[in-house]
């Protein structure tokens, strides 16, 4: 049976033969981060794969990963696409360098993980919120629940992490 | 096989077919919003110009490529309805990089000897049936596996998903968001002499940065138009485009999705520096291959769904240094009238929205010394330009002897071609 969720009036489905995506947000579902790692390379990697592409290998393991880094880019949408997000703008998509083999296995390389930017409860960031971050700010992961077995990551605001004085924002407010 | 001699195996178009193929016929329909046609009548429309262009009837055209994301209708019917005979066509499945890799394939099959002449076409009813960055149905349909990652998260449309690459741009190299806007002011003046651009008024760096923000850091102005249209570009061998009535756009060198290491569902993150994008990787196929560099390109037509799609490419192109395009989009040399214009036509920004098939003819037309503006046609039937690039004026560039475009899908994935007059 695929797995089916409604979230944001969109439905999300996850089908049977789909094994990386189901281990992936089945694991987020126990509030477990965890990341496909080549035997091989020993290397980790995001998206789900089914292959290391270091390697090309096949085999991998499943590995708990910890759900901090720092932001490295974001969008920040005022003008919305998707419809039950016109209630939600602004909001912010981050793209997130996790801690976890950031700068590996070369310079430019990280393990970049997308979410929205939301609150402690999980809801989405306030306008004010927004405007505390950016390049540069130190987030943790979250999980929100789609259904039984589903959910998927997001990011709030390390509370706990030394942060920039400033993070990098985009000139105009 | 070491990897030097993988190189050494490239069909590069520097040994075999640099000069040997050109671009014969081009044709396109109106740039609307609201065509009230069918993707299948703008088809056969766009393609009937392109015949007419290149003096060519149906039995001079044997061979059809067009692409799509399945919004089109595809070569068969098409063709069947002008009563083409095919020996050769092939539906794609692809976006703004695939104007430049289908002329490629083009010529290969050309050269396989599977057919003779090829038309190529994307028609698209962009504003009233598909719109890419619209909020009607196409934005609520279910979403399955990979794009859970992230359509969950309201990252769908083009400007949403490259955002963060436009923005680290701006963190890395210090751009500005009144640098990029050029780009829209460059465009919209050579709009303001095309008379068949949809948006043919003049902008300043002021109304991009003044008008309302889609998603940082695009601005509604920095974002292209999407209209209703068909687009035709007619590929053959340069021996057969010299029967032709208008000059050949001779094709020097190809690039076709070049991608860069690491893509992904989420186009190109995981990799880096995300701040470059594919063209870095496209540029080392098409000036060796076409045995020119940056500085031997006249025009370019860089392709610009957003101002900074176009300013990264022309920056990774190598058409100034790395982390310098936003000096160079601002410095006036995109301009008509500056030393190398970019998108001559008002672009996907201003003219309309045809996944890069526009920049192509554009360029062709500056390479005939053609450009469609207002300017008088002589006794010869040949238009008398004045170079007076004034709102209304001309918008041949003087001289222009070699072309550069540059398709974009992503920032991860790209295509490219040069084309040169006729040297004959």
């Amino acid at each position: 049976m695929p797995i089916k969720g409604e979230y944001m009036g969109m439905m999300l489905t996850i089908d049977d033969v789909d094994k990386e995506n189901r281990e992936f947000f089945g694991h987020c579902a126990k509030g477990d981060f965890r990341l496909q790692k080549g035997k091989e390379s020993g290397l980790l990697r995001y998206p789900p794969t089914t292959a290391c592409p270091w390697t090309g290998e096949r085999d991998y393991d499943w590995v708990s990963v910890e759900g901090k880094g720092t932001v490295h880019s974001y969008a920040e949408v005022h003008h919305p696409i998707q419809p039950a997000f016109k209630e939600k703008v602004p909001y912010m998509v981050l793209v997130v360098d996790l801690d976890a083999q950031k700068g590996a296995p070369t310079e430019h390389e990280a393990l970049r993980v997308a979410g929205n930017l939301v609150t402690t409860d999980g809801e989405f960031a306030s306008p004010e919120m927004i405007k505390s971050v950016g390049i540069g700010t130190r987030v943790k992961m979250v999980f929100t629940e789609i259904t039984d077995g589903f959910a998927v990551p997001h990011w709030m605001i390390d509370e706990d992490a030394d942060q920039p004085e400033s993070p990098w924002r985009y000139p105009q407010e | 096989m070491t990897l030097s001699s993988v190189s050494d195996a490239d069909t590069s178009t520097e040994k075999f077919l640099r000069g040997k193929y050109a671009v014969c016929g081009i044709g396109e329909t109106t740039y609307r919003r609201g065509s009230e046609e069918s993707t299948r009548n703008l088809a056969t429309w766009a393609i009937g110009n392109a015949m007419k262009d290149a003096g060519m009837e149906a039995g001079d055209i044997d061979g059809m490529l067009d692409y799509s994301g399945n919004d089109s209708t595809f070569a068969p019917q098409v063709a069947n309805d002008l009563g083409i005979r095919l020996n050769f066509y092939m539906d794609v499945h692809g976006g703004g990089s695939s104007t430049e890799a289908l002329i490629g394939i083009a010529i290969g099959v050309i050269e396989a000897g599977m057919c003779k002449t090829v038309a190529i076409y994307r028609a698209m009813n962009g504003f009233s049936q598909v719109r890419i960055g619209g909020t009607g149905a196409r934005s609520a349909v279910p979403i399955a596996g990979d794009q859970i990652h992230h359509r969950a998260y309201g990252w769908q449309s083009a400007g949403q998903m490259f955002a963060p690459s436009f923005l680290r741009h701006m963190y890395d190299y210090g751009t500005t968001p009144e640098q990029v806007a050029a780009v829209k002011v460059a465009h919209s003046k050579h709009a303001s002499n095309n008379p068949k651009a949809y948006y043919k008024q003049r902008q300043t760096v002021q109304d991009v940065v003044n008008s309302r923000i889609i998603c940082k850091p695009l601005h509604l102005l920095d974002c292209c138009v999407e209209t209703d249209n068909a687009t035709c570009i007619i590929v053959t061998r340069l021996d057969r485009a010299r029967d032709c009535p208008n000059p050949p756009a001779v094709i020097q060198s190809v690039a076709g999705r070049v991608c860069k290491p690491r893509g992904d569902i989420h186009l190109h993150y995981q990799g880096g520096p995300i701040s470059t994008v594919a063209g870095h990787y496209a540029k080392d196929i098409i000036f060796p291959n076409a045995g020119m560099g940056p500085k031997d390109i006249d025009v370019t037509g860089s392709y610009d769904a957003f101002t900074f799609t176009a300013m990264l490419q022309l920056e990774d192109y190598g058409f100034c240094k790395k982390g310098e395009g936003g000096d160079y989009v601002s410095s006036g040399i995109i301009e008509l009238g500056g030393a190398r214009p970019n998108n001559t036509s008002g672009g996907h920004l201003c003219e309309g929205y045809t996944h890069g098939m526009s920049m192509v003819i554009e360029n062709t037309r500056q390479l005939r010394g053609a450009a469609d503006d207002s300017c008088p046609v002589g006794p010869d039937g040949k238009k008398q330009h004045t170079y007076d690039y004034a709102e209304g004026g001309c918008r041949q560039v003087k001289g222009a002897e070699v072309t550069c475009n540059m398709g974009w899908a992503h920032p991860g994935t790209g295509s490219a071609m040069i084309m040169a007059k006729d040297a004959r």
